[in-house]
């Protein structure tokens, strides 16, 4: 029995397979309805997460599966203490697999070694967001043909921004992969990323101005500054306005390049550029059922 | 000039740190183990100024040292048979520790979960770095 904990825990040609299937399922849906048939997904959300856990539902209706579980910590057992072990003890005997998303790093690892059941970490705290990088690989390797050979420019949180962490590690795996990293000094990438990339001799820059770079990237992933990761108010207001995406920047941009976004959006992508053909965030999030109906069939080996 | 007297079987943990035997006494749980040992504290050194020893008189399949490693790998461990020196064991890192040292991430789902180990897997050993098994911090980033 398998776990998904991080984007690295399937090598790269495991994630081709999981990538052929969900390009399969997208021109093929009607082939995956029944797929899941009697069986069940439990959503275990600590925290509230809207946007990924409707998407995990979403992905297991579309395979004619059904859902149970919990959208917060205070309408489960957690809120009368009960361990993230014991919990996924229970859990085992009502579904055929799991997404649990949990405020404290490394719960669902402690879950996968208690489950009888496939875990999905649908995100732990600061630490890992797997479902969010395969999503992220998809839409790139889906809308540019591959995952080798282009430059892409982070901007916005590069410090508590898991998702950029995730993605960079995931991306490293690839061939020709150039990294811009854009942002405030106070929200740099952390040291022990660009020591890893010096380590592999994978090129990188930092820069503090977007518009600098924006030529040369093949990729622009943007962040959100998330107020939760703040210890004060003070500095969130400070920092979340500093870097928008807006209509002049993207004049400046190669005719197909692309953004991302793992969304929600607060202010830093204008909703002007909602309409130019090269914002692909709304497009991610359809890439995101696909990628999770693909996970899920390939973790109860339905596949 | 204090005297302790030889060891038939067992191990000589010498060079130890002074001031440094007792916790080293403790991580290697030799206060639940049934056999003789000697803390010496504060014993001259022509290399150290002064050092602590340990000499722990117990079959030596009993102990595992590997901890050492971890803690202080100058330690010199002489293991005793028949009364003599067979070997000098190296001290190398292990590869996990586990109920050692604790994760002080306070977004660590050790903080909150009951009875859960703390564990730490050596993740890169030319720069001896250790990670938390569940939440991947670094060990000493909390200091």
């Amino acid at each position: 029995m398998r776990h998904l904990m991080s984007p690295l825990d399937f090598t790269v040609e495991e994630l081709d397979r999981l990538f052929d299937l969900a390009g399969d399922i997208e021109r093929n849906p009607e082939k995956y309805a029944n797929k899941c048939e009697r069986k069940k997904l439990a959503t275990c959300f600590y925290e509230p997460s809207t946007r990924t856990r409707l998407s995990f539902e979403a992905a297991m209706y579309n395979l004619g599966g059904h859902v149970i579980g919990f959208s917060d910590a205070g309408s489960s057992s957690a809120s009368k203490g009960e361990s993230v072990s014991d919990t996924i003890r229970m859990i085992s005997c009502y579904a055929d697999i799991c997404a649990m998303r949990h405020p404290k790093e490394g719960a669902p690892m402690v879950a996968s070694t208690k489950s009888r059941i496939p875990v999905i970490n649908a995100g732990d705290g600061g630490h890992q967001h797997p479902t969010q990088t395969l999503t992220d690989l998809l839409t790139i390797r889906s809308l540019k043909g591959q995952l080798n050979n282009f430059t892409i420019g982070l901007c916005g949180d590069l410090k508590f921004g898991r998702t950029v962490h995730s993605l960079i590690h995931a991306l490293v795996r690839y061939d020709n992969i150039q990294f811009i990293f854009i942002s405030p000094d106070e929200l740099r990438i952390p040291d022990y990323v660009t020591d890893m990339l010096q380590e592999k001799g994978i090129p990188y820059k930092e820069v503090i101005r977007l518009e600098d770079v924006m030529g040369e990237l093949d990729l622009l992933y943007m962040t959100r500054v998330q107020r939760e990761r703040f210890f004060n108010e003070e500095d969130y207001v400070r920092l979340k306005d500093f870097y928008i995406l807006n209509k002049e920047k993207m004049e400046l941009a190669k005719p197909d390049m692309l953004v991302l976004h793992p969304l929600p959006r607060v202010n830093e992508i204008s909703v002007e550029v909602d309409e130019d053909e090269r914002a692909v965030y709304f497009k991610q999030v359809q890439y995101g059922v696909y990628v999770r109906m693909a996970l899920i069939l390939t973790l109860l080996e339905l596949a | 000039m204090l005297n302790v007297g030889k060891i038939e079987e067992g191990f000589v943990l010498d060079h130890i740190k002074a001031g440094k035997s007792l916790s080293i006494y403790h991580h290697l749980q030799l206060d639940k183990l049934d056999c003789t040992v000697a803390i010496i504290k504060n014993a001259k050194s022509k290399k150290m100024g002064a050092k602590d020893i340990l000499k722990v008189e117990c079959d030596i399949d009993k102990l595992n040292l590997d901890i050492l490693g971890f803690i202080d790998h100058n330690i010199t461990v002489n293991v005793i048979k028949d009364g003599k020196i067979v070997a000098k064991k190296d001290l190398v890192l292990p590869k996990e520790i586990k109920n050692v040292i604790k994760c002080k991430n306070p977004r660590c789902i050790t903080s909150i979960e009951q009875e859960l180990p703390h564990i730490f897997v050596l993740t890169d050993s030319q720069k001896e770095i250790y990670r938390c098994k569940y939440c991947e911090e670094k060990y000493g980033e909390w200091e």
